[in-house]
């Protein structure tokens, strides 16, 4: 066939210009929060003389690999302040981005297996009531009701006790979400520039005042860091230390199927999560790899041992096969709390340790972060994020209490 | 799967093993005097490294004993194993691959994390000062 048979191109969402001399602001890291991050700093702030630094490809990393799912039922009033912002915005963003990204608010349940997760579930259920999060206990007979796949008989290793249930919660589309940032970053005058690798940063005692390139030096009054698996490389390049370390995270996905699953259901104990893509994939992940890894890859047991737990939970996945399997590098706190805030260098601002759950915090991380950096102060809803808590000890411990696979 | 050859036990599959983090971390010789910030440094801040990174394992389901590995965190190649309490093996001076092939090769003489011994390999000079592997 030759060339003039071919359909257009579809036209691009965004330009590709070649990086200026200088910018009011630049964002290292083109993924989900780099974008909403200038997003929001054109939007709500009129900083548009700003430019997005990618090394690779828009949306190429973590945001690419993620597993999708949304919702906010945190135990703690920090993080349930920052993630239902973030749901709150998921619900309104399609229509302010004019861009379908197909978020199904089709439920979150987490399961309990054990006495102890039953306790604890309550427990959140109650925390996250107070915290204005929508979220339900549900008894294994409401657990079938809801999702009839689920095996919640007693003939398996770690019956089902019963879940917590957020309805708002659900999945987007990934690559969507980030294409609806980038039309709308573009039309606002905000240069996306890929293929370009920061390889240092030029100071001026203990203030930035430009980026080092793969495709030039860049002058520039502030830097925000949004490079999730990275932000260490980054910070140690800039001369200060994070308290982060990188782990490869794997995910999954079957073939097409029917619809046959029809919300999200996770499970730390026997541990995997599920969903079933609006193409109709089932899509799973677990935990980390426990190793500190960069190579975006982990090892094959941890897939295995997911893909047991799902069938276990889940006995007509028995006959699917595995399409493909991947890895992304997540960056992990010992807390399992983001750090959204100022960094020890003037006019370098971080955005990390989003760690296993950072794609359903976009919108909030990008909205803090204009914020942060366009004021130089945070907003009150990252506030408690800022790299000092590891200082003061005042830790937002998420592990274990939030459901923690994410 | 990462195949882990075990100083005491020989090469075995990585789901026996358990990861530790950063090797050659100290215990502060006298934490109360430090300061918040060189706390925290102690108990959160770790180097991430892209690259040869010196950690920590122990074989939890064989000899339960603990070692150091020099492993590349993008390649994930390991590029050395040795003993707890031995200082890091400077791998740019083309040196062969230091794991060990056979079971018990950093081990001669049983002397390797014996019950009082803080588990120095054999020939080692550097006496341990830290509670590391605890």
């Amino acid at each position: 066939m030759s060339a003039d048979h071919l359909p257009e191109h579809p036209d691009f969402l965004w330009r590709n210009p070649d990086p200026k001399k200088s910018y009011d602001a630049v964002i290292v890291g083109g993924g989900g929060h780099g974008l909403a991050t200038a997003y929001f700093l054109a939007k709500n702030h009129g900083m548009t003389n700003i430019a997005i630094l990618e090394k690779g490809w828009l949306a190429g990393g973590n945001m690419a690999r993620n597993t999708t799912i949304i919702r906010s039922n945190y135990l703690w009033d920090e993080s349930a302040a920052i993630y239902e912002h973030a749901l709150k915005l998921w619900e309104i963003l399609p229509e302010e981005l004019e861009y379908d990204f197909l978020f199904s608010q089709r439920g979150v349940m987490n399961l309990a297996h054990t006495l102890g997760d039953v306790r604890e579930s309550m427990r959140r259920v109650g925390a996250n009531r107070l915290n204005g999060v929508d979220a339900e206990w549900l008894e294994p007979d409401q657990v079938k009701e809801l999702c009839p796949i689920l095996n919640t008989s007693d003939n398996i290793r770690y019956p089902v006790m019963g879940a917590t249930y957020q309805p708002r919660a659900g999945i987007a589309k990934h690559d969507h979400v980030a294409w609806a940032f980038a039309r709308k970053c573009d039309e606002l005058g905000v240069d996306i520039i890929q293929n370009c690798e920061v390889t240092g940063f030029i100071k001026d005692g203990n203030k930035v005042t430009g980026v080092q390139t793969t495709r030039g030096t860049i002058n520039t009054e502030k830097v925000g860091l949004c490079a999730a698996g990275h932000s260490s490389v980054l910070a140690e390049m800039a001369g200060f230390r994070l308290p982060i370390q990188s782990h490869p995270l794997q995910a999954l996905v079957s073939e097409l199927h029917e619809p046959v699953h029809p919300t999200v259901v996770m499970s730390n104990h026997v541990h995997v999560y599920v969903s079933q893509a609006h193409k109709g994939e089932l899509v799973m992940g677990a935990g980390v790899d426990s190793y500190n890894g960069y190579g975006q890859r982990g090892s094959f047991h941890v897939i295995e041992e997911q893909m047991a737990a799902a069938v276990e939970l889940f006995p007509i996945f028995a006959r699917a096969h595995v399409l493909r399997t991947w890895g992304g590098i997540v960056d992990t706190t010992l807390d399992a709390s983001p750090i959204v805030g100022l960094s020890p260098v003037e006019n370098m601002f971080v955005n990390c340790g989003w760690g296993t759950g950072g794609f359903k915090g976009t919108p909030a991380a990008g909205l803090t972060f204009a914020h942060t950096i366009a004021t130089g102060a945070p907003h009150k809803l990252n506030k408690p994020f800022a790299l000092e808590r590891f200082e003061t000890g005042a830790l937002i411990d998420e592990h274990g209490a939030a459901a923690v696979a994410h | 799967m990462l195949l882990i050859s075990c100083p005491n036990c020989g090469p075995r599959d990585e789901t026996e093993f358990h990861y530790g983090g950063q090797a050659h971390i100290a215990y502060p010789e006298n934490p109360n005097d430090l300061s918040d910030r060189e706390w925290a440094e102690y108990l959160f801040y770790r180097e991430n490294t892209k690259g040869t990174f010196a950690e920590r394992w122990v074989h939890s389901t064989g000899c339960r004993q603990w070692f150091n590995m020099l492993r590349d965190t993008v390649s994930y190649e390991i590029h050395s194993i040795y003993a707890m309490g031995q200082s890091r093996p400077d791998i740019t001076a083309s040196s062969p691959k230091a794991e060990p092939e056979k079971p018990g090769e950093f081990t001669q003489s049983g002397d390797y994390g014996q019950a009082g011994d803080p588990g120095l390999a054999p020939g080692t000079a550097t006496a341990p000062t830290s509670s590391e592997g605890v």
